[in-house]
């Protein structure tokens, strides 16, 4: 008995500000101006991808007490951009990261149930945490909330937000032209909150958008996150784009659905993939070893190693081998507003790894970035990369793939015009989109239809 | 210095969109298309318009709680339409489909963050490649202060209280302060801090960032903003003010204030007391618009738009009263109380049409035409960025000497 194929996920992921982008590539366009992200939306819709993600980042990364100046640095505020790629698409999902520290739940709420309404239904919230204070500092809130909390508040803020979305329930509004009712209901939207975190009440003042509430994503690999995106979210956004380890996610975070009552199909899980592409498969290896070289200067490998080592290690050459002092374990870390630091929870262990990787390869500084670095998930021809794809999500390594391209904007153009077509051929990826809204793509129930359902069933 | 009749300057022209209109039952006029207030193509279709007839902008009305016939609390109305979407969002879904007219959404500055602001209307720029705007607007309602937990906002009892004066002065103080917040933060980026110098490997030129280190009363803003310099460099700020204390906050900070006279001598009196606090703000050399905020009811006669104005305040249930003066009339008609404003030292107007679904129109094909026969309005869109077509200087950057 073979079990039927699975419809596998795709959504592309405007690079953000990291070393992915190799903005010194001559085909490298603008990654601020608008007509960057109307191109990359507009190519992965046409190759009828689920949705377009953006990542956040709410403070400049420093490095050494200095704005980190290597990668692409700069980006536009995600609600905005995505209203107005919402003009230029009209299927492609539009998924926002949006963090729940430095904001509020009735304005994040208004703010996603207008961008639903905006788009006909196509947005969804990545719902991110932090703590640090670094980042802290650009907000009237300051970075006050410690990092045990993190957690406890991001829960409480999309219960909060999740109760706003509820609490219009879409037919209030009558707009009876001859009656003079407009509302059916005066107290439409009415709420009230109290929690450790949130303690509000009043009237929510945007009526029930098409999705009823945007789609929700979880990112974030600590076992709470797992425990939050099992208990809460639609989708996961994870890094574990690899046969094995996504497996191992994948049945970790499934299984732990059971016990919030949900069947394995509420919960996708999508990781972040990058590719090299090229006609053969030895072209796609040569590609990827050059974009591996560009992405890796020899500067940017001395800053990745400082975020394990915790030193200023710019008299180091990156050609030549890793250092041979210890990391520095002080909580006052070189290296501020990145995501990775806290990847490496134990520096001195790393070091010691990376070393022994090093002496046993021969390799390098550069040589170690590169080659433990995020490497090209997917490298080979068009036929190499669906065959790949395919059997990664068959095998339940994953639902699908949020593509990052290393090329800003058309760096999704030959996959949409090559791969794409393959995944089709062989009946595992849509040639038309199921409706128009996002949970139409996704196969998830709209929420209204859920709380029929329980109610129904209670 | 004071324009004659036969060789009028040009005056500016905006228009301000909110619901189905400004009168409390324009959603029943056969115009009004009531059901599609929460739909982008509603909005795409007013912006159309305004832009069709040339206007400089669009301005968006927006709040944190639902709309109110009351001025301090909810009303629990059922009559009159309730429920809106995020202004900068209206804003940022139309700016892809058109080109000249500028887009300047509301945003209230009491319970939201500086930062973000900042970031949302650069993007708006980006995304309007050069034509974003941003209406500053303060609450006082207890009910929004609610809907954010953060701080209480005493209820005003009396207006001319001194514990209300003290209570609006702050929030307006705040109000300064936060602009002052997103203003540098839109000049933390020099133009050309984008280097991509790929022979040292830097992206940018670290030196072209800059700390804003903002310190105020109500909070600090360390910067940079994690979004490049907009195009326009300072996308236009601007806001309503009925005394002293927001004509203060525009005399400071505002690139066009609104404001509500009756009558020219109000005018003159209004835009006198504006001019003297842009003197002690030290920017009397800049150019501050100021715009009368006029609502109207216009139809080809006159008593056509008199007996519209009956029969909605028939609907209403009471007449239709506005902090702004109410014009009804014929194109014709306002063309001539434009002028005579305009006269009393007002560079342009903000008009609120009554019903959006008729008004709108009627300024578009019917005033617009006739302040073209007057010489008294564009014939076609001059510029490509919102401050072009005002006539105001990409600003440098405040920072950039410094370096």
């Amino acid at each position: 008995m073979s079990k039927p194929q699975k419809q596998i996920h795709l959504a592309a992921h405007f690079p953000g500000v990291n070393n992915t982008t190799v903005w010194s590539d001559p085909e490298a366009g603008s990654h601020i101006e608008f007509s960057s992200f109307a191109h990359f939306a507009k190519t992965a819709e046409r190759a009828k991808f689920d949705f377009l993600f953006l990542a956040e980042g709410l403070r400049l990364r420093e490095q050494g007490g200095k704005i980190y100046d290597l990668d692409v640095v700069g980006r536009p505020d995600t609600f905005t951009v995505l209203a107005a790629l919402a003009a230029v698409t009209e299927h492609l999902g539009l998924t926002g990261t949006i963090n729940s520290t430095f904001n509020e739940p009735y304005e994040v709420a208004r703010q996603f149930a207008s961008l639903d309404h905006l788009s006909g239904g196509r947005s969804a919230w990545n719902v991110v945490t932090s703590w640090d204070a670094f980042t802290g500092e650009n907000f009237r809130r300051g970075g006050f909330l410690p990092q045990e909390e993190r957690y406890s508040r991001a829960k409480e803020f999309l219960a909060t937000t999740l109760e706003l979305f509820d609490s219009w329930h879409g037919d209030e509004i009558l707009a009876d032209q001859a009656s003079g009712v407009f509302l059916r209901d005066a107290k439409a939207g009415s709420f009230v909150h109290t929690g450790q975190h949130f303690d509000i009440h009043g009237q929510f003042n945007v009526p029930r958008s098409p999705q009823g509430r945007p789609v929700v994503f979880q990112a974030g690999d600590s076992e709470e996150g797992r425990e939050f995106a099992a208990s809460s979210a639609d989708a996961i956004f994870s890094r574990y784009a690899t046969l094995k380890e996504g497996q191992a996610f994948y049945t970790d975070v499934k299984n732990r659905l059971a016990k919030y009552g949900r069947r394995h199909d509420q919960l996708l899980i999508l990781p972040a993939a990058s590719f090299a592409l090229a006609d053969t498969d030895a072209e796609a290896e040569e590609l990827a070893r050059i974009v591996r070289r560009q992405q890796v200067s020899g500067a940017t490998a001395l800053k990745h190693l400082e975020f394990v080592w915790n030193r200023d290690l710019s008299s180091y050459d990156p050609e030549g081998p890793l250092p041979d002092i210890e990391p520095d374990v002080s909580d006052d870390h070189i290296s501020k507003g990145r995501a990775q630091v806290r990847m490496y929870r134990d520096p001195l262990a790393t070091a010691r790894e990376w070393r022994e990787l090093a002496a046993a390869n021969n390799w390098s500084i550069r040589d170690l970035v590169i080659n433990t670095g995020n490497r090209q998930n997917f490298v080979g021809s068009p036929e190499t990369i669906a065959r790949t794809i395919n059997a990664y999500v068959q095998a339940d390594a994953s639902d699908g793939f949020i593509l990052v391209p290393h090329i800003t904007p058309t760096g999704l153009d030959a996959f949409a015009d090559k791969v794409v077509p393959l995944l089709q051929e062989q009946g595992v990826f849509r040639t038309e989109y199921e409706g128009p809204t996002l949970r139409h793509h996704l196969g998830l129930a709209h929420p209204d239809d859920v709380r029929d359902e329980q109610r129904v069933a209670s | 210095m004071s324009p004659s009749s036969s060789s009028p300057s040009l005056l500016h022209l905006a228009v301000a969109l909110d619901g189905t209109g400004w009168h409390p039952a324009s959603w029943r006029e056969p115009e009004a298309r009531p059901r599609d207030v929460l739909t982008a193509g509603y909005w795409a279709d007013l912006v159309a318009e305004a832009e069709r007839g040339l206007l400089d902008f669009v301005t968006i009305e927006d709040g944190l709680g639902p709309q109110s016939s009351h001025f301090l609390d909810p009303d629990e109305r059922t009559d009159q339409v309730r429920g809106r979407l995020d202004a900068v969002l209206i804003a940022s879904r139309i700016a892809p489909l058109t080109r000249h007219i500028g887009l300047v959404p509301t945003a209230v500055v009491t319970h939201t963050e500086p930062f973000h602001l900042s970031k949302a209307v650069a993007t708006l720029d980006y995304v309007s490649t050069g034509r974003a705007g941003l209406r500053v607007q303060i609450t006082a309602r207890p009910n929004e202060a609610a809907h954010f937990g953060r701080r209480t906002i005493p209820r005003i009892e009396a207006y001319d209280s001194p514990e209300s004066q003290e209570l609006v002065t702050d929030l307006f103080d705040e109000a300064a302060d936060y602009v002052e917040a997103v203003r540098r933060l839109w000049d933390s980026w020099e133009d050309d801090a984008e280097i991509r110098d790929a022979a040292t490997g830097r992206f940018i030129d670290r030196d072209k960032l800059h700390y804003i280190d903002f310190e105020g009363k109500h909070f600090s803003v360390k910067g940079p903003s994690i979004t490049p310099r907009p195009p326009q460099g300072q996308p236009l700020v601007t806001a309503l003010g009925h005394q002293t204390v927001p004509y203060r906050l525009i005399a400071r900070q505002a690139d066009v204030g609104y404001i509500t006279p009756h009558d020219t001598d109000q005018a003159r009196a209004i835009v006198a007391e504006i001019r003297a606090e842009q003197e002690t703000a030290g920017r009397s050399d800049e150019l501050l618009h100021v715009f009368g905020d006029l609502v109207v009811f216009l139809d080809d006669d006159q008593a056509a738009a008199a007996a519209r104005r009956d029969r909605l305040d028939t609907l209403a249930g009471e007449p239709y009263q506005s902090d702004a003066r109410v014009f009804t009339g014929t194109p014709s008609q306002l063309a001539d109380l434009l002028g005579e404003f305009q006269a009393a030292g007002l560079t342009g107007f903000r008009l609120r049409p009554a019903v959006l679904g008729h008004d709108l129109p009627a300024i578009t094909r019917g005033l617009v035409p006739e302040l073209q026969r007057r010489g008294a309005f564009r014939t076609a869109y001059e510029a490509d960025t919102l401050r072009g077509l005002l006539g105001l200087d990409r600003p440098a950057n405040r920072y950039a000497a410094s370096a």
